[in-house]
């Protein structure tokens, strides 16, 4: 039995590798989990990636265990992969395996989450700016508000989550300096659809029945689906009466864009292997440096950039 | 009778009052309410619809706890149904059906429960633990991860709909809570549950079939939970197994203990329950209203359950008797001493 896995085991290797021969690069990818549908769509999406510029991928899944990503990493390591792909699950303890990597000379990126490691570990970082994301909200909502006066209620993420703090900051920079606007409610809807349609009750409520609200900023687009239902039970009409921006960019929004129920989303984009991907390929061919942090573009999306044709795109990559 | 049960939860109708008007303090409009489209609209409406999960649980959580038992996997439970019924409402089996999935999937949790508590001698708390940990997995295997939404409107109205001027799911609450009320008070049903309470083994000696009676309970629980999940699944015209019902059941539980109800079992008040859940959601709607940053939510909610729980515990209750008594034997002596 045990011999038997083993041969198996080594075939699959023997075909693995004889593939990678065959189609070029094999990479790594250590994935934390599928804990939201954000996490499935960024592996959908690296997988996708792979397969178009004709790598061979091998996925593990850590089931959100620091262990077995670091199993994995020594498994990629042995296998002589050309490079590592990583999403770690928390930012300590990646010193001493990322040092075997880089005496294999194997470069190694970071996605989307930063490990508290010396830079010189690790080739590059591939990650969302969650300030910026914010302060794009901002900006769209002061350049569509123009001079008006407007009244903004704000929803929250989880209180003292990262996003959470980040992306109000963000937002109050995006409208800093336009006098006209001001967030006159701020609570927490704790990233959910159910909450997000609650607190959105509340506001409605303390705001003369929604009369006096101008535009709402919600910290993910769940919340704003939650809210805008709160919104037309008052009688309301979300994207009108009601300006409605939100961050994520997940495919439920796209639909209330469609039907012209939102107005703006930010994008957080899975696509975090295309950026990684590339920076691979320049390091390759000239060993050509990446800077240590790569941002991905925060996309601004609005009821003009066919939000149909982008809900069609996405709604089977996971989310 | 109800000068009796009237007196039973006039603890609990002071604190919603004392709690209203706080709340009027910081927002004068709270008790405003309007009418809009034939349907009142308000701050104090809200509070009736937005209490529905939490009293639907604490109805069925009172009669759990009066067994000396409780049940921690309402959440989880609340989510399985809720994922049910958006499933089956998708697929295209109609409300009927999609409803009466989702129930049966909560009385099969419930039977879960009380197989494990009441036949193989599990304690409740750790029993309804594997569901609570389980059954959000289970959900999410039915939703696949996601949040799987539906259009059917007649499935949204029992989360938002309107009848006769008020929010749906305040009406269900309040039916529930007054048909269970019924059928407690008005059989000896209600006696029996609490005779397991105090004491199984006696009820079992004297004839109480302790086992049925425990599953069923258990049972009534899940449907409870089931009703809940449905509402709020409706609400939000979609099933979120990750977070609906999170922490529920710690609410529930809460209701049930400002409603004065012992967590060691026997004389229960479903009515004093509900006000309980009542007096959370007043608390929750009244900080948000009120405009406090997120970051206070939970320490003023905090502050205000142990207020309430504090001036509701029979101690301060003696104490404040025997200052009263003292003060009246002062005044008689003086009247005595003056004449």
């Amino acid at each position: 039995m045990m011999f038997k896995t083993l041969m198996l085991t080594t075939a699959a290797f023997a075909v693995s590798a004889g593939m990678a021969l065959a189609d070029g690069k094999v990479i790594g990818f250590s994935q934390i989990g599928s804990e939201s549908g954000w996490r499935a769509a960024e592996t959908t999406l690296t997988k996708k990636q792979a397969e178009e510029r004709g790598y061979q991928l091998q996925f593990s899944d850590a089931q959100q265990k620091q262990e077995n990503q670091i199993a994995a990493m020594r498994s990629f390591i042995a296998q002589g992969v050309d490079a590592i792909l990583i999403a770690p699950v928390v930012a300590t303890g990646w010193d001493a395996v990322l040092q075997e990597a880089k005496e294999a000379e194997i470069p190694v990126v970071l996605l989307d989450r930063m490990v508290d490691s010396d830079p010189s570990l690790y080739l590059t970082a591939v990650g969302s700016n969650l300030v910026h994301e914010g302060e794009v909200a901002g900006q769209w909502l002061a350049a569509t508000v123009g001079d008006k006066d407007c009244r903004i209620v704000e929803l929250q993420g989880t209180t003292g989550s990262s996003p959470a703090i980040d992306r109000k900051t963000g937002f109050e920079k995006g409208i800093a300096g336009h006098d006209n606007l001001k967030i006159v409610q701020s609570q927490t809807g704790d990233f959910t659809r159910s909450l997000g349609k609650e607190v959105m009750e509340s506001f409605l409520q303390a705001e003369n029945g929604g009369k006096d609200i101008c535009a709402l900023y919600a910290h993910n687009d769940d919340m704003a689906v939650g809210a805008i239902q709160a919104i037309k039970e008052a009688g309301l009409k979300p994207g009108q009466d009601i300006l409605v921006v939100s961050i994520d960019a997940v495919p439920d929004i796209f639909k209330a864009m469609a039907d012209g129920e939102a107005n703006a989303t930010v994008e957080l984009t899975p696509n975090m292997a295309g950026p990684a991907f590339d920076a691979l390929e320049a390091f390759w061919a000239n060993g050509t440096e990446p800077p240590k942090f790569i941002q991905t573009e925060s996309k601004l999306y609005t009821q003009a950039d066919d939000p149909a044709g982008q809900y069609e795109a996405r709604k089977d990559l996971g989310y | 009778m109800t000068g009796t049960a009237l007196k039973r939860i006039a603890p609990q109708l002071l604190a919603l009052a004392a709690l209203v008007g706080l709340v009027s303090l910081f927002y004068p409009g709270f008790l405003s309410v309007s009418v809009n489209d034939g349907r009142l609209v308000g701050p104090a409406i809200d509070v009736l619809k937005r209490s529905a999960p939490v009293a639907i649980l604490a109805v069925g959580m009172t009669l759990v706890i009066a067994t000396r038992g409780i049940d921690l996997s309402v959440g989880a439970t609340m989510a399985i149904c809720g994922a049910v019924a958006a499933y089956a409402v998708s697929a295209g089996t109609g409300l009927p059906v999609a409803l009466a999935l989702a129930i049966g999937a909560g009385l099969l949790a419930g039977l879960w429960n009380g197989v494990l508590v009441a036949l193989v001698g599990v304690q409740p708390f750790v029993a309804t633990l594997i569901l609570m940990t389980a059954g959000r997995g289970i959900a999410q295997l039915i939703t696949e991860g996601r949040i799987l939404t539906f259009t059917d409107p007649a499935f949204a109205f029992v989360g938002s709909g309107t009848l006769w001027g008020l929010p749906f799911p305040a009406w269900l609450w309040l039916a529930l809570a007054v048909l269970t009320a019924l059928v407690m008070r008005r059989t000896a049903l209600g006696m029996l549950v609490e005779s397991i309470g105090i004491n199984r083994r006696a009820s079992a000696l004297a004839g109480v079939n302790a086992v049925v009676l425990l599953i069923a309970v258990y049972m009534a629980m899940g449907f409870c939970a089931a009703l809940a999940g449905l509402v709020v699944t409706a609400d939000i015209r979609g099933a979120d197994a990750n977070n609906a019902g999170l922490w529920l059941e710690l609410d529930a539980i809460l209701a049930v203990v400002i409603g004065g109800n012992s967590l060691l079992g026997g004389r229960f008040s479903i009515a004093a329950s509900v006000i309980g859940a009542l007096i959370i959601q007043t608390i929750t709607i009244g900080i948000r209203l009120a405009g406090f940053p997120s970051e206070y939510n939970l320490v003023i909610k905090a502050v205000l359950v142990v207020v309430i729980l504090v001036l509701q515990s029979p101690r301060i209750a003696a104490e404040w008797r025997y200052w009263r008594d003292e003060a009246r034997r002062k005044r008689e002596a003086e009247g005595k001493g003056t004449p």
